[in-house]
């Protein structure tokens, strides 16, 4: 975990809310992933709450540089989740914006408190399943050859290997690891269209790595290498796994 | 490849493009490799490495927020024991003290190690102007040197090379006949480099540490040229960055261990070489005179700031190996003497005003992955350099790459929940159409090599509204 990120400490007891923070990707473009994190909370025992104000994390305009609009969608995000005891999202990238940008963002503003406060309530799903649950195994059953890729925002979160336990134990699942899991895809936000022969680049030995060990699905913790790797693979014919995020395996695997 | 220019927009990926694919796979395969086997080194071997890495940051800090007085005791300690100590404020006082000093003594021949730092300052090329002789004697810096090439890694230069390359360069040059053996090539090197350290009259080298506390310059190296380097000739010239004071020699025991290991997945290098000054008399060899050059070019203007935790660097070049935007454009895609993460954020602090616009395009140049922080064995934060790096270029309108949407419009969307739900439900009526032929020359080149996310038939919220009212949760 980078030594700038706040660390998690707010918890819930089974049966309390845990309030869903969609993303705006899955917001706009991947439902299937918001209902997979809610089937999943709820199999914990959770009542999931989700806050029909919430829009984005405010990290586009922070990563681009763009402080001062990126402050005004960062203090409406503190807003929209205010009472939110605990903060659940399926992304690495929103959950580092809140923990690792917000302190950033807000350094010598007044609201770098209510920012950081709420960095100390918000998790990403599955470290939220590895290190708030403690789960080191999940009682599904699902057929097929599964590929990790550990999405690069999770090196400001804390570090565990739940999602290979989590996965890993799934009867019927086998969990092959990629050659180079420190390599990223490329996407980076903007970056891809600032720098699109790099980024292509980038996505180009990822896919490469990713598809060696024959798998059937690569699965991700976040839907911006979702979303990059698969508009590549669109447009280079032969990439036949499935791309996808981690929890809508997961979610499947509880299904009859 | 070509696209229109608008003004402020730079197109940094000419650069890279013009890149080889086979130059582009020496990096990849060589990339790898060094990234296995630091953590090998490092975290399979040592114990409690990430604690080490923390330690060394905080030792490393210490000496650079008290750099003022760590400075003057270095000077000191290296004035007793004999050597004459300078500073350079910027590149032209550093190319200046260097060329007078070789005049003073008569040098016409120069045999010079790898320093970063004199490719900082472009050093040979004010040499070569003032009419003396420059070689290069680190086996890559060599390569390119015969090549006419930059380096393009700051450990490793011809790490885009293979060894066919070197093969026809050596043959090309009269070094060697055509041979692609690694061996029969370093031997081919060694030969012709030994007439020059014995002819030389000045050695150029760098300098990893200055101990301020006996005034001891240390070096590593892997190939025996920089003790030919510093000790043959009878005048040697250190150069480094006022940054690479330690404290005590008792800090190496921890800086030597992490760099060695972080640089090259060595557990040391084969030369670990201790300068104490000149020759005293009666000893049998080394140089009548010693001089060591203290560079600054913009490092102070760092100090106490926003960028303070950057001058820890101990250049292990570790960050470049990891970088995946490294291995796609090579260290040539940069576009600067400092290539990687390190080099996107030291190349528009270093130098000046004119480095800070030439090289605002930098610190973009990231996915902001982070593998970097990861391995760097002072633990600099660089994603937060470089997103800070964005924000002040942002500030001071320095030029940047295009294809970025205007932000005012979308903190617009994202602070009006009710508009941006308009927006989302417009977007999966209409789709992807309008907006597919976008007049941004950045877009359409993606768009080339991507497809955009496909419209959900159904979006989360209506799922979520119509199992709200059927009472499902």
């Amino acid at each position: 975990m980078s030594t700038e990120s706040i660390k998690p400490t707010a918890r819930q007891k089974p049966g309390g809310a845990v309030h869903l923070m969609l993303t705006c990707l899955c917001d706009a473009f991947y439902p299937e992933v918001g209902m997979a994190a809610v089937r999943i909370l709820e199999h914990r025992g959770y009542k999931v709450a989700f806050e029909a104000n919430q829009t984005c994390c405010a990290q586009p305009a922070f990563n681009h540089g763009d402080w001062a609009a990126a402050r005004k969608v960062a203090r409406a995000t503190l807003k929209v989740f205010r009472d939110a005891e605990v903060l659940v999202t399926p992304s690495g990238s929103c959950a580092a914006m809140i923990r690792w940008g917000f302190p950033q963002l807000f350094r010598g503003e007044p609201e770098l408190e209510e920012a950081k406060a709420l960095g100390s309530r918000t998790w990403e799903l599955m470290e939220f399943l590895a290190l708030h649950e403690g789960l080191e195994a999940w009682p599904g059953k699902w057929e097929g050859r599964v590929v990790l890729h550990k999405s690069c925002h999770l090196r400001e979160l804390q570090p565990h290997n739940g999602s290979d336990l989590l996965l890993a134990s799934i009867k019927g699942l086998e969990l092959v690891g990629p050659k180079t899991p420190e390599q990223c895809c490329g996407f980076g936000g903007t970056f891809t269209v600032s720098f699109p022969w790099t980024s292509q680049e980038m996505g180009g030995n990822k896919l490469r790595d990713l598809s060696t060990t024959g798998p059937d699905v690569i699965a991700s913790t976040d839907m911006g290498c979702v979303m990059h790797l698969r508009g590549m693979a669109a447009k280079a014919p032969g990439v036949s796994p499935r791309l996808c995020h981690v929890a809508e395996i997961l979610a499947e695997s509880l299904s009859p | 490849m070509k696209q229109s220019k608008r003004v402020g927009v730079v197109d940094v990926e000419a650069i890279g493009i013009g890149k080889s694919e086979s130059s582009r796979a020496s990096v990849r395969s060589a990339s790898e490799k060094k990234v296995v086997s630091r953590a090998m080194a490092l975290e399979a071997e040592v114990e409690n490495s990430a604690d080490l890495r923390l330690e060394a940051a905080a030792r490393r800090q210490h000496v650079i927020d008290h750099l003022d007085e760590y400075l003057l005791a270095a000077e000191k300690s290296m004035t007793d024991n004999g050597i004459q100590v300078h500073w350079a404020a910027d590149q032209e006082e550093a190319q200046q003290l260097v060329v007078k000093l070789c005049h003073d003594a008569g040098v016409k021949r120069i045999a010079k190690s790898k320093s970063m730092v004199s490719e900082e300052i472009h050093l040979n090329g004010a040499l070569e102007a003032a009419g003396m002789e420059v070689v290069e004697t680190d086996l890559g810096e060599f390569v390119v040197q015969l090549d006419n090439d930059h380096p393009s890694h700051i450990v490793t230069p011809i790490i885009h090379k293979s060894r066919k390359d070197v093969a026809a360069t050596f043959a090309r040059e009269g070094i060697s006949e055509y041979n692609e053996d690694p061996e029969a090539l370093t031997m081919a090197a060694r030969r012709h480099l030994r007439s020059v350290f014995m002819s030389a009259d000045c050695g150029i080298t760098g300098a990893n540490f200055i101990v301020a506390e006996t005034g001891r310059l240390v070096t590593v190296s892997n190939e025996g040229n920089l003790r030919l380097t510093s000790n043959t000739p009878r005048l040697h010239i250190a150069m480094t960055g006022i940054e690479k004071i330690v404290a005590t020699e008792a800090d190496l025991a921890l800086l030597l261990k992490l760099l060695a290991r972080s640089a090259t997945g060595q557990s040391l290098t084969v030369y670990t070489q201790f300068l104490g000054g000149p020759r005293a008399s009666g000893d049998p060899d080394g140089p009548d005179a010693m001089h060591v050059i203290l560079l600054d070019n913009g490092r102070t203007n760092l100090l106490g700031g926003r960028y303070r935790e950057m001058l820890r660097c101990i250049r292990c070049g570790a960050c470049l190996n990891v970088c995946p935007v490294y291995r796609a454009v090579t260290g040539h895609g940069y576009g600067s003497v400092y290539p990687g993460p390190m080099g996107a954020i030291f190349s528009p602090l270093l130098g000046g005003e004119e480095s800070r616009r030439k090289y605002a395009y930098l610190p973009k140049a990231s996915s902001l992955c982070g593998a970097c922080e990861e391995v760097c064995p002072v633990a600099i934060p660089i994603p937060k350099m470089l997103v800070a790096l964005r924000e002040e270029s942002m500030r001071m309108h320095m030029p940047g790459p295009g294809g970025t949407p205007p932000w005012a419009p979308w903190s617009m969307l994202a602070t009006s929940p009710g508009i941006w739900k308009v927006a989302l439900e417009s977007g999966r009526a209409i789709g992807w159409g309008p907006a597919r032929i976008a007049p941004v020359a950045a877009f359409q080149r993606w768009l080339q090599h991507h497809d955009l996310p496909a419209w959900p038939r159904q979006s989360f919220r209506s799922w979520w509204k119509k199992r709200d009212a059927e009472g499902d949760s």
